[in-house]
């Protein structure tokens, strides 16, 4: 049976789900109701200096019928009391000593970042995490994502924390940077524990299209917000690949973004993550839903033979690599089950419109299945991924896998095409139909 | 009428009896499970007589975690498989759907049940540890879903279990009542076999026990005796020429219906006598085995009726039809055989059912077949002195144990009838209650 218990740089918790620090994470209820439920840490919502909240403080992307894909808040940090907060910290911890209590912080002076890490301390907190990462409102005041944009101070404040510390150290990262690796490496640098990330993305959601102003509305007004929820996991998987591929960055890493099922957090912990965060899915569907996570993650753990967390972390980083060094000879086309198509023609659109004019229709009468036309299909994957039938479309391989070859070896071979005529050039074998063709589709 | 033709073989039997709730292929498992609202504090569990986690088991689905969705349904229910294809699952879990009050379709929850339970179950899956042996042994009487369910759940509590039933295959009324557009009797004997394999009771099929002294030797020989020995043949409705050929108990009909298929005794014109779930299937089957017609009688009002509204409809969509507030008055018969069947209409009168005079006639028929009820097994519980109530139902504790402390009860024979859902959900909670009396000692 596999072990779902977790350790985070020191930081253990009986499994690796933690709730991120937001408003699931406001009070000592909460985080008591959620260990109750089955959750293995929290990161206790963003403790610092005193704030106001606006009402009306979230918005959402729907697609279809599906809500909340996306979600945007410009909520700020907590707005409860430092001193009712840590009174909780203090008694969570009395009655769940196994389960992880982070403290998130965000302050600014050097005085007052070691006044708090030494407030949260004495409560008991296992470990700290750092808000970098805020991107309305806070960072409007020189802190939360202003920091994590400034590598410079960002390393400078956390060797302030670090001054102080006694428990491990978290730098929690804002994904609005070029490059994430570059804070990653100023957390490193200061010698943080480990770092988490993503924090919400500047966003706006949506414009009420009556009134001409963006979500979330307050009083006729809004402002940009920050974007989490299943939307944003891609962009977090790149961020927390990047920082776990990159030998100067070297801290384990807390995964957040987008986990909603035990699939995304065992996406994210192949990418690198020890751990994972969740906000947005515990907004939407409540504590409960870790009994589908801890489930899933350890049927999916025994049956891939990972024994513990450990084990799997990192395992799909070898296999993440620069686009010059894929295999240039690998070939796939498309192929389409007859049986099991049930002819939307979606395929034929997507491919004659967007993409290479690869698949046909027979035009007889009655018989609506398209074909490929193989001479022409680059192997694109499109009109598998819009195929709404499982296993319809699949993508064959052609070559006979005996050959590698990549853009980078080409290179230092001297044989990278340097002209549109070289045979070597890609564009050259595709055959495209002649601009009067279009014309064939006019209907007169 | 009749728009079945009459099965010659098998296979025209499986094409008159297609399956109602047929399996879902993955797409469509995904699509239907990705619906789900995962309601807070959900209606669908609360509605399941076995609690199953409704909500997880299907978001299970949707992430793919099949085997963990089959777990999360077993863990409840251990007749997963056979519930999610019979129970009433309009009045119970999906009839809870809160989507029912946006006008929208419900989850198909038994469907998706169907779904994970029978790849857990074409894939062997061994979805529990067994428990050390406690030493201790429990005798099961009845293999029916009750008596299945209790033995699942004992081994899962460490006892040996031997588990004995009259009949030649298990499951009870699962195989030899339910109608056959609902389940196929290779699904119903499958599961059974895996729960055989998963869990390790041993059955002894073909095996009544019946006397006293067959139950002095079990009482020596066990901790503790569970009862899951459901109910009796089609009670008597004493009216003339209830005895004549081709006058049939409604069970006795669907039993030969099921297990014999082709074979049942399938008249030109049939009469079916009475208004609850088993009335609807008769009738339902009687049609689907090609009847020219079909008529339901029924002595009080369409409301008045116990079966569920989905089964008359169920029964009228295949062609039968239906008569309220008429009784049958006498079953009339030349050479000893069915012609025809005398009734009288009857009306309310203050609260009493009291016939209209002079308002008798006749329905031509060549069969008759009662619905009108099963009996108690009062017989065998005089024989153990264990106390019933007036309807005949064993009398329990809330740990079902009878008057006899050795004896432990659940499903039809205790709650006078109801759904292969109950019958589970009682054995497990009669099982828990062996437990508890044996470590309380
Ligand atoms: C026609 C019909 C259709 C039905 N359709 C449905 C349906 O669609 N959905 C649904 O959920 N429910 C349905 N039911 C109800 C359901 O089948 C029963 O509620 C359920 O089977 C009860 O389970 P049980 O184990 O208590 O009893 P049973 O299923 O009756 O099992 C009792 C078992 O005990 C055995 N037994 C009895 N006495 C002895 C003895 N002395 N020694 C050894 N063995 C003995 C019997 O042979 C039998 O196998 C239907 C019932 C009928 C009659
Ligand atoms: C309403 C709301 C409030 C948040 N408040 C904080 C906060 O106080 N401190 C913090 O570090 N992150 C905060 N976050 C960001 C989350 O912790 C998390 O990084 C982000 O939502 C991405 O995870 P998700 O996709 O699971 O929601 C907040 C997010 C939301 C939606
Ligand atoms: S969730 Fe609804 S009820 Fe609760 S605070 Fe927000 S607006 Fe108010």
């Amino acid at each position: 049976m596999a072990d779902l218990r977790s350790n985070l740089a020191g930081i253990k918790s009986p499994n690796p789900f933690w709730l991120a620090s937001a408003p699931p994470t406001n009070s000592g209820y909460q985080i008591m109701k959620a260990f109750d439920a089955g959750w293995g840490g929290a990161v206790w919502k963003t403790l610092g200096v005193p704030v106001q909240n606006v009402s009306s403080r979230y918005g959402a992307v729907n697609y279809r019928d599906r809500r909340m894909v996306g979600f945007n808040n410009i909520e700020l940090i907590t707005d409860r009391p430092l001193a009712d907060n840590l009174k909780e910290i203090e008694e969570v911890k009395k009655y769940f000593p196994d389960h992880a209590v982070i403290a998130s912080l965000m302050v600014q002076s050097k005085e007052e970042w070691h006044q708090i890490v030494k407030d949260v301390q004495n409560a008991g907190c296992d470990g700290i995490e750092l808000n970098f990462g805020c991107p309305h409102g806070m960072c409007e005041r020189g802190m939360g994502s202003a920091v994590g944009q400034e590598p410079a101070v960002l390393q400078t404040i956390t060797e302030w924390v670090m001054e102080v510390a006694k428990v491990p150290v978290i730098v929690k990262l804002t994904p609005n940077i070029s490059d994430i690796t570059e804070p990653a490496k100023a957390a490193s640098a200061a010698k943080a524990d480990a770092i988490s990330l993503i924090n919400t993305i500047q966003s706006i959601v949506g414009v009420d299209l009556d009134n001409l102003v963006p979500y979330p509305i307050v009083d006729g007004q809004s402002t940009n917000g920050g974007y989490c929820g299943p939307a944003v996991k891609p962009i977090a998987l790149n961020m927390v690949k990047n920082c776990a591929q990159d030998p100067n960055v070297g801290l384990p890493i807390s995964g957040i973004g987008g986990i909603e099922t035990w699939k995304d957090a065992a996406e994210h912990i192949l990418l690198g993550a020890s751990n994972v965060q969740v906000c947005t899915a515990v907004m939407h569907y409540g504590f409960g839903i870790i009994r589908e996570m801890t489930s899933g993650l350890e049927q999916y753990m025994n049956d891939k033979g990972f024994a513990t967390i450990d084990d799997m972390v990192g395992k799909a980083l070898p296999n993440v690599k620069k686009w010059e060094n894929l295999n240039l000879h690998y070939k796939v086309v498309a192929e389409i089950n007859e049986e099991k198509c049930i002819g939307c023609q979606l395929c034929y659109t997507a491919c004659e419109d967007g993409a290479h004019q690869a698949i046909g229709l027979s035009g007889e009468e009655g018989n609506r299945v398209p074909f490929i036309i193989e001479d022409n299909c680059v192997g694109c994957n499109l009109c598998s991924l819009v195929c709404p039938v499982e296993e319809c479309i699949t993508m064959d391989r052609r070559d006979d896998g005996e050959k590698h070859d990549t853009w980078a070896a080409r290179g230092e071979r001297g044989e990278q095409p340097t002209t549109f005529n070289d045979k070597r050039a890609g564009g050259l074998h595709h055959w495209v139909p002649s601009v009067q063709d279009a014309l064939k589709h006019r209907k007169s | 009428m009749s728009e079945f033709k009459r099965p010659q073989d098998d296979g025209d039997f499986q094409v008159n009896f297609t399956q109602l709730k047929p399996l879902m292929n993955a797409t469509e498992a995904y699509y239907e499970s990705s619906r789900c609202l995962f309601c807070y504090d959900a209606p669908c569990i609360q509605a399941c007589p076995t609690g199953i986690d409704i909500p997880l088991f299907i978001r299970q689905i949707s992430t793919g975690n099949i085997d963990g969705a089959a777990r999360t349904i077993y863990t409840s229910n251990h007749l997963g498989n056979i519930c999610g294809k019979v129970c009433p699952t309009e009045v119970l879990c999906e009839g809870s759907c809160v989507y029912n009050h946006q006008d929208i379709k419900p989850i198909e929850i038994g469907r998706l049940q169907s779904h994970a339970t029978t790849q857990a179950i074409l894939a062997d899956t061994k979805l529990f540890e067994k428990l050390p042996d406690n030493g201790k042994k429990v005798a099961v009487i009845g293999a029916g879903p009750a008596g299945i369910s209790a033995a699942c759940e004992l081994r899962m509590l460490g006892y040996a279990v031997d588990v004995f039933d009259a009949k030649k295959h298990p499951s009870g009324l699962a195989l030899y009542g339910t109608a056959p557009y609902k389940i196929s009797n290779d699904d119903v004997l499958r599961e059974m076999k895996y729960l055989e394999e998963q869990f390790g009771f041993k059955t002894h099929y073909s095996n009544r026990i019946s006397t006293r002294e067959e139950y002095d030797n079990l009482e020596k020989d066990y901790d503790a005796i569970l009862l899951g020995i459901g109910l009796g043949g089609t009670r008597s409705i004493r009216i003339p020429g209830e005895d004549l050929t081709n006058c049939e108990g409604a069970t006795e009909f669907i039993e030969t219906l099921k297990l014999d298929h082709i074979n049942a005794n399938i008249g030109k014109k049939v009469v079916v006598i009475g208004g609850g779930n088993t009335a609807m299937d008769a009738a339902s089957e009687s049609a689907r085995m090609g009847a020219e017609e079909v008529v339901l009688i029924y002595r009080r009002t369409k409301l008045e009726m116990p079966a569920y509204d989905f089964e008359l409809d169920l029964a009228k969509g295949v062609g039968v039809s239906a008569k309220f507030n008429v009784q049958p008055v006498e079953v009339l018969g030349e050479d000893g055989k069915v012609v025809g069947i005398k009734c009288i209409r009857m009306k309310e009168d203050y609260g009493d059912l009291i016939p209209i005079p002079d308002s008798e006639f006749v329905i031509d028929c060549d069969v008759v077949i009662r619905a009108t009820g099963q009996d108690k097994q009062r017989g065998l519980l005089d024989v153990l002195s264990i106390k019933y109530d007036k309807a005949g139902r064993i009398a329990v504790n809330e740990h079902f144990q009878s008057s006899q402390e050795k004896y432990f009860a659940a499903g039809d024979a205790v709650n006078g009838g109801a759904e292969v859902v109950n019958a589970c959900a009682e054995a497990k909670q009669a099982a828990r209650g062996i437990h508890a009396f044996l470590n309380d000692k």
